[in-house]
């Protein structure tokens, strides 16, 4: 009875020409969204569903995304970027009056789901990509049917497919076991998860001896799929946390690793390069056209450099200079200056959160198969860091600071007799750490706190790659921080997230024990014993 | 010698003063502030030790109280938890203060604890935690689990929150959220919820890496049963979490997470745009229209001269607090914390959200409960609130060994943790 009314509606729905008799429905069911109840609203947003009008499909979108505003007479209103539309008459409307229908999420649910189901016959493909996704999120039993008249229409080959699989996880619970058989023969390709647990479903109920078989098979292919798509998640996870402790450790490598100043305001740094990044996002809201607002991450990346960069010579010239050779005054003093720049900027700033927010490239992500989902940020971040590394290297390689650098690292009073500066060598080698510092502050606020707190959360972790990578070595740092990542990821889900940490932080100590120097040790006369 | 002299110099300008600071005393009712002003929990609390500021501000204005000025002492306890005990101490003993309003974290009230026991002191503590305390020197104006956990599992259970069937508790590791999550266990267990349908797990504060969690979590809810996440998360560890839900497409009407330890102000540091839908448990938000609200936030964005700040939950708890003493003060004609006590019980305040708070002889407070989903603007929209006020319960029934305590500090228990009354 039920695929009987939605054929008529269906068919109303391919046939209709809006007449004045429709419009004066979908006019009446519009304005019944603006209910008192959420159970009202839910009725309502039905109701206009039910019309089939393709029309209703953005109204419905606007609902769920709380776009959708009512003024005082009653008239409802899409909010498009702060101007509103009359959906009937498709007009432009200024009003300074409108409210926002309010949703809650189950109203939200039913919205996407509805506007999904009347997208399905959308003229953009895109749409009605979106739309199969959102039925398989709230499958129902009229879902199936529409998406059959769908695949019927459709012609584009990758939609066809979506549907096809779409198609198959709704029949799973159909009555005809030929159906059944057809669908779980149809989803022995598929990696998802959702679809995983939908079979195991079944196979909990299904009597059909064939069905069971093929079930199980496809069951064996998906697990499969499954378990080599969470391997290679892990295994992204793994390098994505690398990347996050490599950008911390690399700043510290240069201090700590070719200077020796166990600088323990390292991550009050990368905390300072956080707070620019903030500063300067609010100074391109405030003086740049809101179109240029994506670009302020990049804008920030010099000037984090620079600001940490002078704070750090500062420091080395006021402070450090004078407690080279006693390595436990040096760390007193560096803790102390440490929360001397936490107690400053929670004076500048305040002591709660700074929002900084990413900008819309590095918002969201691909969605792979197997429930696996390659987020932006965390590409973009290890994409940031291999560059900084690179950069890095290759300036201590090809450039004359970077020479002078090794060549006081390696036998001061020899490059002092050389002619070399050491001086300023050194105060320019902790600006060249302190500023590395300040630009993965940058990177570390697009995916954490602003916080005055911020650097206290990395300084251990920074310690522990660049010592167990090998002091001194950037490889060391690179293959330290990335094995970290990996085998902290790896452990994490057997071990939990606080048990990870101290299986991480015991196999250190282990490995400590029989390698002092780290992985990569640097060899030669230069390294006293 | 001349040091001698500017010793001399020094003492007698001490003892000149030394009266007159007595005198002082005299004319003004001493309260102390135990909040962080540095450290991991500055982020939170200065925020409280402000608004205690505002009131005494405001009721000195008014003409004080039993006719003196009151007087905020404020120390800085500095996140550091054995410090809070000394900080109590020396509020105690040396300033001799009569009440105290301070503490956020649970760690932080265990600690001062047995200071204000043993000194007979009074401590309001302002902040929502984990229940299964009473007393005799606390008044607890947050709320218990029985007012911002259970209702939430309740609202997600019912046809409007979405028919949850499973269910993910994750928490910060430490005693709040462990507590909450054992009450919430045996909550769900009793409501016919089966142990697989449940994922209970813990990370270190402060932790930043939430891929895998999420993931998780994401794997978890796509079983095919609707599932929720109920974050007993604390501080700085919010921000990457809910950074890494948007980013893996984790929505609100797919899998909502109602959080408890996530109000106004910490939003204030996230950009909520990809956030709404998702919840927050509490007895107060910013956004509830009523007239004690509109004018307790415009007096608080006047006091700390920014007209953007926000006003959350545990500042409200702060208010009524505050409220309740100082009215308990003027019953009794006396600071006297014996006194003030005995007065406190049955003491009626107006929540800023409407209806009356009621200290209660438990220590504890009967407020609304109100469950609210995040909004673009950072602020939270009621979907739900109780019909009326719900009382604290010091010792949840959930959990078997606390189930049989009772905590009631009148005649005939006067007990914060007996099984039977102490007179009978």
């Amino acid at each position: 009875m039920r695929a009987f009314h939605l054929i008529l509606a269906l068919a109303a729905l391919l046939l209709a020409t809006p007449s004045a008799r429709a419009d004066d429905d979908f006019s009446t069911a519009l304005r019944a969204l603006n209910a008192d109840s959420y159970a009202d609203k839910i009725a309502a947003a039905e109701a206009l569903a039910a019309l089939g009008e393709g029309r209703a499909a953005p109204i419905l979108d606007a609902l769920a995304d709380g776009r959708l505003y009512v003024t005082p007479d009653g008239a409802i209103l899409i909010e498009q970027a702060g101007t509103y539309l009359e959906p009937l008459s498709q007009k432009i409307v200024t009003t300074d009056k409108a409210e926002a229908i309010t949703v809650n999420n189950r109203l939200r649910g039913v919205a996407r789901g509805a506007a999904g189901r009347l997208a399905l016959f959308s003229p953009n493909a895109q749409a009605r990509g979106a739309a199969v996704e959102a039925i398989m999120n709230s499958p129902s039993d009229e879902a199936a049917d529409m998406v059959r008249a769908a695949l019927a229409k459709e012609s584009d080959a990758t939609i066809k497919a979506l549907m096809v699989t779409a198609l198959a996880s709704l029949d799973l619970s159909s009555d005809n076991a030929g159906h059944r058989l057809a669908a779980v023969t149809q989803l022995a390709d598929s990696s998802d998860p959702s679809v995983r647990s939908q079979i195991q479903r079944l196979l909990e109920t299904e009597t059909d001896l064939q069905v069971r078989k093929v079930a199980e098979k496809t069951l064996g292919s998906i697990e499969f799929r499954v378990t080599l798509m969470g391997f290679v998640a892990n295994l992204f996870q793994g390098l994505s946390l690398g990347s996050v402790l490599l950008l911390a450790a690399i700043g510290l490598a240069v201090t700590f690793g070719v200077m020796g100043v166990i600088n323990m305001a390292h991550g009050e740094m990368i905390m300072l390069g956080a707070y620019t990044t903030f500063a300067v996002q609010q100074g391109f809201r405030a003086f740049l056209p809101a179109d240029l607002i994506d670009l302020y991450l990049v804008a920030a990346l010099p000037a984090a450099f620079l600001v940490t960069a002078l704070v750090g010579m500062g420091l080395e010239r006021g402070i450090i200079r004078f407690l080279y050779g006693r390595p436990l005054e040096t760390m007193l003093a560096t803790w102390g200056i440490s929360l001397v720049l936490q107690q400053v900027v929670r004076q500048i700033f305040g002591a709660s959160n700074m929002e900084v927010a990413n900008p819309s490239w590095m918002t969201g992500g691909w969605d792979l198969a197997g429930g696996f989902t390659l987020t932006y940020n965390r590409v973009v971040i290890i994409l940031f860091c291999l560059a900084v590394l690179g950069g890095l290297a290759a300036l201590l390689r090809w450039s004359s600071f970077g020479l002078h650098m090794r060549a006081v690292t390696q036998n001061r009073p020899m490059a002092s007799a050389m002619g070399i500066p050491t001086g300023r060598v050194d105060a320019m080698t902790f600006g060249l750490g302190s500023g590395i510092a300040g630009i993965a502050g940058v990177a570390l606020s697009q995916i954490g706190n602003v916080s005055p707190n911020l650097g206290q959360g990395y300084i251990v972790d920074s310690f522990m790659v660049v010592v167990f990578g090998g002091v001194g070595s950037l490889w060391g740092t690179l293959v330290g921080a990335v094995s970290l990542g990996v085998v902290n990821k790896f452990l994490e889900p057997y071990a939990g997230a606080m048990l990870g940490k101290i299986l991480v932080l015991v196999f250190i100590i282990l490995f400590i024990q029989k390698r002092p120097r780290g992985l990569f040790a640097l060899k030669g006369r230069s390294v006293e014993s | 010698m001349k040091f001698n002299r500017i010793l001399g110099a020094g003492l007698f300008t001490a003892a000149s003063i030394l009266p007159m600071l007595a005198h002082a005393a005299e004319d003004t009712i001493k309260i102390g502030v135990l909040h962080s002003l540095s450290g991991t929990m500055a982020i939170s609390e200065t925020t409280l030790k402000d608004t205690v500021l505002m009131m005494v501000d405001d009721i000195n204005k008014k003409g004080g109280l039993l006719g003196k000025k009151v007087e905020a002492v404020v120390v800085d306890p500095a996140s550091n938890w054995p410090l809070f005990a000394e900080k109590a101490r020396e509020l105690l003993e040396k300033e001799k203060v009569a009440a105290v309003f301070g503490c956020w974290t649970s760690v932080s009230r265990k600690s001062v604890l047995p200071v204000f026991e043993q000194l007979n002191g009074m401590l309001f503590y302002p902040v929502q935690y984990e229940g299964e305390e009473s007393s005799r020197n606390v008044f607890y104006t947050g709320a218990a689990p029985n007012q911002q956990a259970i209702p939430a599992v309740d609202y997600l259970m019912s046809k409007d929150g979405g028919e949850v069937k499973r269910w993910v508790l994750a928490g910060t590791d430490y005693v709040y959220p462990r507590t909450t999550n054992k009450i919430l266990e045996a909550y769900l267990k009793s409501k016919g919820v089966k142990p697989e349908d449940i994922m209970i797990n813990y990370t270190p504060f402060g932790h930043s890496d939430w891929q895998t969690i999420v993931a998780d979590i994401k794997k978890f809810g796509s079983a095919g049963k609707k599932t929720a996440v109920v974050s007993t998360i604390n501080g700085d560890a919010n921000v990457p979490f809910y950074k890494e839900l948007a980013n893996l497409g984790v929505k609100a009407d797919q899998i909502p997470v109602v959080a408890f330890s996530v109000g106004e102000e910490e939003l204030a540091g996230i950009d909520t745009k990809n956030l709404i839908g998702h919840l927050a448990a509490w007895n107060y938000f910013q956004s509830v229209k009523s007239p004690e609200n509109d004018a307790f936030i415009k007096q608080w964005q006047s006091f700390i001269k920014n007209p953007k700040r926000v006003t959350n939950d545990p500042m409200e708890a702060t208010y009524i607090g505050f409220k309740m003493w100082t009215q308990a003060v003027q019953q009794a004609g006396t600071t006297n914390v014996d006194a003030v006590r005995q007065a406190l019980y049955g003491q009626k305040v107006k929540n800023l959200t409407g209806g009356v708070a009621v200290m209660n002889t438990n220590h504890h407070l009967s407020k609304p409960v109100f469950i609210g989903e995040i909004q673009g603007n950072g602020q939270f929209q009621t979907v739900w609130k109780t019909k009326d006020v719900i009382k604290a319960d010091a010792w949840s029934p959930f959990i078997p060994e606390s189930a049989k305590l009772t905590a009631d500090w009148t005649y005939p228990w006067v007990c914060g943790n007996c099984t039977e009354p102490k007179f009978k």
